[in-house]
Formats: C-alpha cells, structure tokens, sequence
C-alpha cells in the first residue's frame, strides 16, 4: 500500500496538555477520510497541525515528495506544507476586505505568482463550480453563511492541493444552509480529491468516506470503511459515541 | 473696553494666510511619516518581536508620557548640546521630527488595536493559503485595520495640524509664530490671536467635513 499523504507519531502538545498523542494515519491517492469523535479530543489539532496553522512538537508529515519532520521544521518547510494543503474553516475565515472572485485568486496570484488573467480564468471555473457563477463581485458580507463557505472551499479549490482539510465545515451553518454546503464537499469527494474530513454530519461521513477514522483523547481508538465503524464497531469507547450522536 | 479693531484684523488676515503653506507643509511630512512609523510600531508590537517589541513600549511610553513641548525643546534646544551635527537643524526640521515622534507613538497604538481587531480567522486563512506574514499583513490585515482606524488617525491629524502651532517656540515663523510678531508690533495681541484661531478653526472645520465625507464612503464600502 503506497501513501499520498503518511502522518507518522504526530504529536501536540499546548502548554503541559498533550493534544495529539502519536497519531499514525496513511491516506492513499484520492482517499477520503472522516473524521469523527468527541468534542476536545483533538480531531480539529490533527488538520490543523498538518498545514502547521498550529505547529505540531513531534512526528513526521509526508505529502507526496515532501516530507517534513516537525521536531526540526523551518519556516520553509511551513510554506511547502500549507502550498500543498488547502484548508477549509469552520467558520469560513473569508478575507472580508476581498470579493468572493479576489478571495479565490488571492492564493494564485499573491503566492503562486499566476498573471491576472490566468488566475481569473480560474476563479471563473471555480465560481461555477461552487454555484456562486454571478457572484464573484460581492463582497463576504453580502452573501449567506453557506455561500460564504462555498467561497472558502473554493479559495481552498483554486490550491488544487494534494490533500484538503475541511474543519467541521458545517458546524457553524444555519441548517438552511447545510445540505448545499455537503453537496459541494461530496461533487469535490466525487472527484477523488484526497481529503480528511473532520465532521459531526455521521450520514454524511458515511457516504462520503472511504474510511472513517474515529479519534478519543488524542489517539485514533479505531479505523475502517464506514460499514464497519458504523455498523459493527469492534471498539466500546467507539460504539458508546455513535450510540451518543445517533 | 474697547472696540475690536476690525480693520486691523482684516489686514492680518493675507498675512497669516501667506504662512498657511509652511503649516500645512509640516502637518503633512509629519502625518505621512508618522503613518509609516506607527505602522511599523504596531506591527513589531502585534507580532510581539523579541527585543524590538520592549523597544517599541519603551519608545511609545516615553513620547505619549512627556508634553511635546518638552519633546520638542529636547530635539531643538537640548540634543545639539550633546550631538554636534544637529546644531545645524533648522527650527521647520526639528519641528517636523518631534511631531513625527510624538503622533506616532500615539498613532501606533491605535493602528495596533485596528490590527487586533481584524478576525485572527483571517491571519489563518491567509496563512493556510501560503502567504509569508508579510504578504498577509500587506494584503490582508493591514487594509482592512486601515478602515477601522481611518477615523481615529484622521483625528490625530487634525490635532497634529494645531500642534504645528508649537513650532513658534522654536522660532519658526509659520502662522502662530506670524499672529505673534504682528502682535508684538502693533499691541494689538486680541485682534492677532483673534485671527489666527479662526484660522487654524476654519482649516479643522474643512477638514472635518473632508472626514465625515470619507467615513460615508468608507461606511459603503465594506461592512464587516
């Protein structure tokens, strides 16, 4: 089994808090994997310590051809991760002094150096894409909440990164708002976009995924094809959490 | 009691503005370097550089914690006793370098908290797309805290503008230093000062409409 993206004895710690306790996790080409867990058990730390948003203490991260060992990252290493990652927020982060057209090109042409016109034609594509085609000039405050989190996956699209991170993407949606938000995250999955998804939707994880990926104080407890974790989790600490959520 | 001396002051009045140039040429360098250097104040202190972050405080204590008066006799009359080559600043320079250091340290604190106040959500997605913390700063942060700041500096200016007063004492001629030798010929010291604060008033008062004329615009721009 050959790794696109190899995770390997991460760990974090905040202050004398151990977060992430040694996670080991191996993603193969096009792979999708959910997620899921208790709140505070560090599922939100893990993609947040890959693209180094918080700069994990130990392990080593391994995407494609650049691997990086955290105990001894520099800043370039940083950089190299997060051009590799696109990262999608909770609650959207958008650039609120950028249209939704400028926060999808600002990646490509601030950071990739891609000449306007290449970058616009690329932003057109993704507006399409996201289903916001005649809404490149607003503004984030003129557009609904799940709108503007179809801009920030697709500001996290123009990346075309090798793996994409969704951080509870719909957590902090009105629930009008949720099954459009979903429907654009499974076309993306639908793509076999590499992807490790945090997530408290269980259907969703379910259809989408190809593995699921459950986590409990800082460990991955358990993994498997959604059938399964959901269907026959061999783990007490796993059965006892969907018995909870669902 | 006597009468005010209309005539009199309607004679000033071209005198005081022929040195309305030299004070707004001196709010204006100082404005526009004190935007430059509180900016970079703010940042080393946001981003809480090592050393240069205790520097900044120190600087920003001691120029918002003495009267610029005292600042500027230090720059102009004291420094040059131990500095030689200063001896040959002239009053104008002295005048605009205190200004500068005085409203920066001001100006500074202002923009920093303009800083915090944009969404730390916003550094990460900058930061999450690869942006090195200049391009962020440059890109994303610095523009949007220039909004919320905007109307605070503006203020800062219009002090800055009145301030320019000061620069007499170090005996520049620019439009108190003009009011005052008029006054001291003439003993007419009411009608001078008289028509100098309509002017500097009148000056403030354009460039408050200016203001509220921007934060409209401002105001349409983007909300947050």
């Amino acid at each position: 089994m050959s790794c696109e993206i190899d995770i390997a004895g991460l760990v974090k710690r905040f202050g004398g808090n151990t977060v992430l306790n040694g996670i080991d996790l191996c993603l193969k080409p096009g792979e999708r994997v959910a997620v899921i867990g208790p709140s505070g058990t560090g599922k939100s730390t893990l993609l947040r310590c890959l693209n180094f948003l918080d700069p994990p203490d130990e392990g080593r991260i391994t995407i494609g051809d650049l691997s990086v060992d955290a105990a001894r990252a520099g800043k370039a290493d940083m950089l190299a991760l997060r051009r590799r990652t696109g990262f999608v927020f909770q609650n959207y982060a958008l650039f609120a002094n950028k249209t939704a057209r400028d926060n999808i090109m600002e990646g490509l042409t601030t950071v990739r150096n891609w000449p306007k016109p290449k970058a616009e034609e690329r932003a057109r594509e993704i507006l399409q894409q996201i289903g916001l085609g005649d809404r490149g000039d607003s503004y984030p405050s003129a557009l609904s909440g799940g709108q503007q989190q179809r801009v920030g996956i697709g500001r996290a699209m123009a990346l075309d990164a090798e793996l994409m991170l969704f951080d509870e993407p719909t957590s902090a949606l009105d629930p009008e708002w949720v099954g459009e938000v979903l429907d654009l995250i499974r076309r993306i999955a639908d793509g076999r976009q590499t992807m490790l998804i945090v997530t408290h939707e269980m259907q969703f994880a379910r259809e989408i995924a190809d593995r699921i990926v459950f986590m409990e104080g800082g460990r991955i407890v358990e993994q498997g094809p959604p059938a399964q974790i959901f269907g026959n989790a061999r783990d007490e600490r796993t059965r006892a959490f969907l018995r909870r959520v669902g | 009691m006597r009468p005010l001396d209309i005539a009199y002051m309607w004679e000033l009045v071209p005198v005081i503005a022929g040195y309305i140039p030299l004070t707004l040429f001196m709010a204006v360098i100082a404005m526009v370097a004190a935007l430059v250097l509180a900016a970079l104040l703010a940042i080393v202190r946001v981003l809480k550089i090592p050393v240069l972050d205790r520097v900044v405080a120190v600087f920003i204590s001691f120029f918002r914690g003495t009267p610029l008066l005292v600042q500027l006799f230090l720059f102009y009359y004291g420094l040059p006793q131990m500095l030689s080559f200063l001896t040959s600043i002239d009053g104008v320079t002295a005048a605009i370098f205190g200004l500068t250091m005085h409203f920066s340290a001001y100006m500074a604190e202002s923009i920093r908290g303009a800083i915090l106040g944009v969404d730390r959500s916003q550094w990460e997605a900058a930061q999450s797309i690869g942006m090195t913390q200049g391009q962020l700063l440059r890109r994303i942060v610095l523009p949007q805290a220039a909004r919320t700041a905007a109307p605070t500096l503006m203020n800062y200016f219009i002090d800055m503008i009145k301030s320019t007063s000061l620069a007499f004492t170090l005996g520049v001629t620019e439009m108190m230093g003009a009011a005052q030798k008029e006054a001291a010929g003439s003993f007419l010291y009411l009608e001078a000062f008289l028509v100098v604060a309509l002017f500097y008033w009148a000056i403030v008062e354009l460039l408050s409409v200016g203001q509220r004329r921007m934060e409209l615009h401002l105001g349409k721009a983007v909300a947050r």
